[in-house]
């Protein structure tokens, strides 16, 4: 193991996981923690995964995809079916993997021609093959059609989600601070002179296109292990807003902040859960604010970073 | 000597408009080259052809690599620049947010030898090669004298150092060609002085064949060796600057005259 991995920084965030793991595993026992408010936790988690994952796409590739909902569709009836046949870890671990397959490859087929499309263009056919996976899920047998999933076994534990939160961070963030990160970041900033660098630009928004599809189709196996039932209208175009709605209000390109946004609108849609009509109104005034006074975000691209903290004590 | 680039018959029409017209080049390698013109002569145009952003209506783009000749016409902008040309943009396009070290860094990229799944679990070759990365690129920055600067964002270092800033991140190439699209754009007096010492050291330091495209007049005829002149799309004369001064063509083109 590179002894680099053992820097203070690292050791600060392997430390806050820890704190929160054993604090929200003390709530819980203790009862604090309740049902109730296990439910919005749990969403929260599958929520920062799948900003996490788009703001990759969005925010740091700056490629404007509105289909994501599809790949966390595909993981989700990964693992549904599979979980279904071994209600076990194993089942859920093997579902999770062949999502990671099937997403992939469905997102290497669907970037090809789609990310030769540039802005608004883009956004549209992303849409639209994210609803043609949904209704091949509603038209296959294997998927139990329109009907959906039920009697999903609940596989989905407390430890399982951090772990999945803590790995999609570290997967975005470890690209984000690469060689192939910087092409990315290349592409949203200039596409012509990030040619003219060498970069081949197509390569690097597949690449940044499959990851966010991997991290989503875990985002999905998270989801349907925690709620027995899926069906296809869990899966349209309302989901991947909702979770373009966290990157945007938190800040594209800021993994902090889509963090942050995931977990205020958990909290929220607690809050507001009987209010559903007003709530997505709430959304969309708040989203049109945002874009006309403060189009960056609440955020930006500002980071939260220990290096930084760490460096500004030593200076005192 | 065998020209490093060679251009045949090379033309560019925009719809009705003949941007480049039928010009054809030899370039050797070392030397030092001005293209000059009017605006709107389709200097830029003949810059934007030899890497890649606009594909030849006709006309051919022969570069010699190590001595084998390659077609570089119609290829994709990347795959240009890997042969080793590499050029800077008239109306600055540095990566705005990214910081000036990481400017130069991304224009290292086809150097870097560790992939996508290196990179997301952080294997030894990460580390290694991001080390050499930030070397190297930091060594560049030295050289134009932007090290001091090199955490700061691109966007917001004033015009003249955003030039020698997009300078660097060429030489972060490995270029064996650089285009220089009107580097002195905006500068001082002292700084275009600075510029002219820059593109002298350079193309010693690292043997490059450098082709600018200019309006300071004085500047182009105190660096380069050679000229070419570009009206309407059209090559009206190349020669040394003694030749250009006075060459009644030339004259007429940047006076406006009818012939
Ligand atoms: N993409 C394009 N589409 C249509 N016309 C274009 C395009 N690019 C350039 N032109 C036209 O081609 C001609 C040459 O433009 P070019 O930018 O090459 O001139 P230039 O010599 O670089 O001028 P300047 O000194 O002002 O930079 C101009 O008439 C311009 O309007
Ligand atoms: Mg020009």
């Amino acid at each position: 193991m590179p002894k680099q991995l053992l820097c203070k920084e690292n050791l600060a965030w392997l430390g806050s996981a820890i704190v929160i793991f054993v604090v929200c595993s003390l709530l819980m026992n203790a009862g604090i923690i309740n049902s109730y408010y296990q439910i919005t936790l749990y969403n929260i988690c599958i929520n920062i995964i799948l900003a996490v994952s788009l703001n990759l796409v969005i925010g740091i590739c700056g490629q404007f995809s509105l289909g994501h909902a599809g790949f966390m569709c595909i993981g989700a009836y990964c693992a549904g079916i599979v979980t279904k046949m071994m209600p076990n870890f194993g089942g859920f671990m093997i579902g999770l993997l062949i999502g990671f397959v099937i997403s992939a490859i469905v997102a290497l087929i669907v970037s090809i021609p789609t990310l030769r499309l540039k802005g608004d263009y883009l956004a549209i056919a992303t849409l639209g093959f994210a609803e043609i996976i949904r209704i091949v899920v509603q038209n296959m047998e294997i998927t139990n059609g329109a009907a959906g999933l039920s009697g999903i076994p609940r596989l989905t534990t407390w430890p399982l989600l951090l772990a999945g939160v803590v790995i999609s961070l570290i997967v975005v963030c470890n690209f984000t601070r690469s060689a192939p990160g910087r092409a990315c970041l290349s592409i949203r900033e200039d596409e012509i002179a990030s040619e003219a660098m060498g970069i081949n630009t197509t390569r690097y928004k597949v690449i940044a296109f499959v990851i966010g599809a991997i991290l989503a189709s875990m985002a999905g196996a998270l989801f349907a292990c925690n709620f027995y039932v899926i069906n296809p209208t869990q899966f349209t175009f309302n989901r991947s807003i909702d979770i373009l709605v966290m990157v945007v209000f938190g800040g594209m390109g800021s993994m902090t902040s889509s963090v942050i946004a995931a977990a205020a609108i958990g909290v929220l849609n607690m809050i507001l859960q009987n209010f559903s009509d007003i709530r997505m109104i709430i959304y969309g005034l708040a989203l049109v604010i945002i874009m006309i006074f403060k189009p960056s975000g609440l955020l930006g691209t500002r980071e939260f970073s220990f290096k930084k903290l760490l460096n500004r004590r030593k200076e005192k | 000597m065998e020209p490093i680039l060679q251009v045949k018959n090379l033309t560019k029409n925009f719809g009705g408009l003949c941007a480049v017209s039928n010009v054809s080049m030899k370039i050797n390698p070392g030397e030092l080259i001005g293209l000059i013109g009017p605006n709107g002569a389709g200097k830029t145009t003949l810059f934007n052809l030899l890497t890649g952003v606009y594909e030849p209506s006709s006309g051919l783009i022969e570069f010699d690599n190590d001595g084998k000749k390659v077609q570089l016409g119609g290829l994709k902008p990347y795959k240009i620049t890997a042969y080793g040309i590499a050029r800077t943009f008239q109306n600055i396009r540095l990566f705005k947010t990214m910081t000036v070290l990481e400017n130069v860094k991304v224009a290292m990229h086809k150097n870097i030898r560790y992939g996508t799944l290196a990179a997301i679990f952080r294997l030894p070759s990460y580390y290694s090669e991001e080390q050499w990365v930030e070397e190297k690129a930091c060594e560049l920055l030295k050289e134009v004298g932007l090290y001091g600067k090199r955490n700061e964002q691109a966007t917001n270092l004033p015009y003249g150092e955003q030039r020698r800033l997009e300078i660097a991140r060429a030489l972060a190439i490995q270029p064996k060609i650089l285009f220089l699209d009107e580097p002195a754009a905006g500068m001082n007096p002292q700084e275009t002085a600075q510029l002219t010492d820059l593109i002298h050291r350079i193309r010693d330091k690292y043997n490059l064949t450098i082709i600018l495209i200019e309006h300071d007049m004085s500047l182009v005829m105190k660096i380069c060796e050679r000229i070419y002149v570009l009206d309407y799309g059209k090559l009206i004369a190349d020669g040394n600057p003694e030749e250009i001064r006075n060459n009644e063509f030339v004259i007429k083109a940047y006076l406006g005259e009818e012939i």
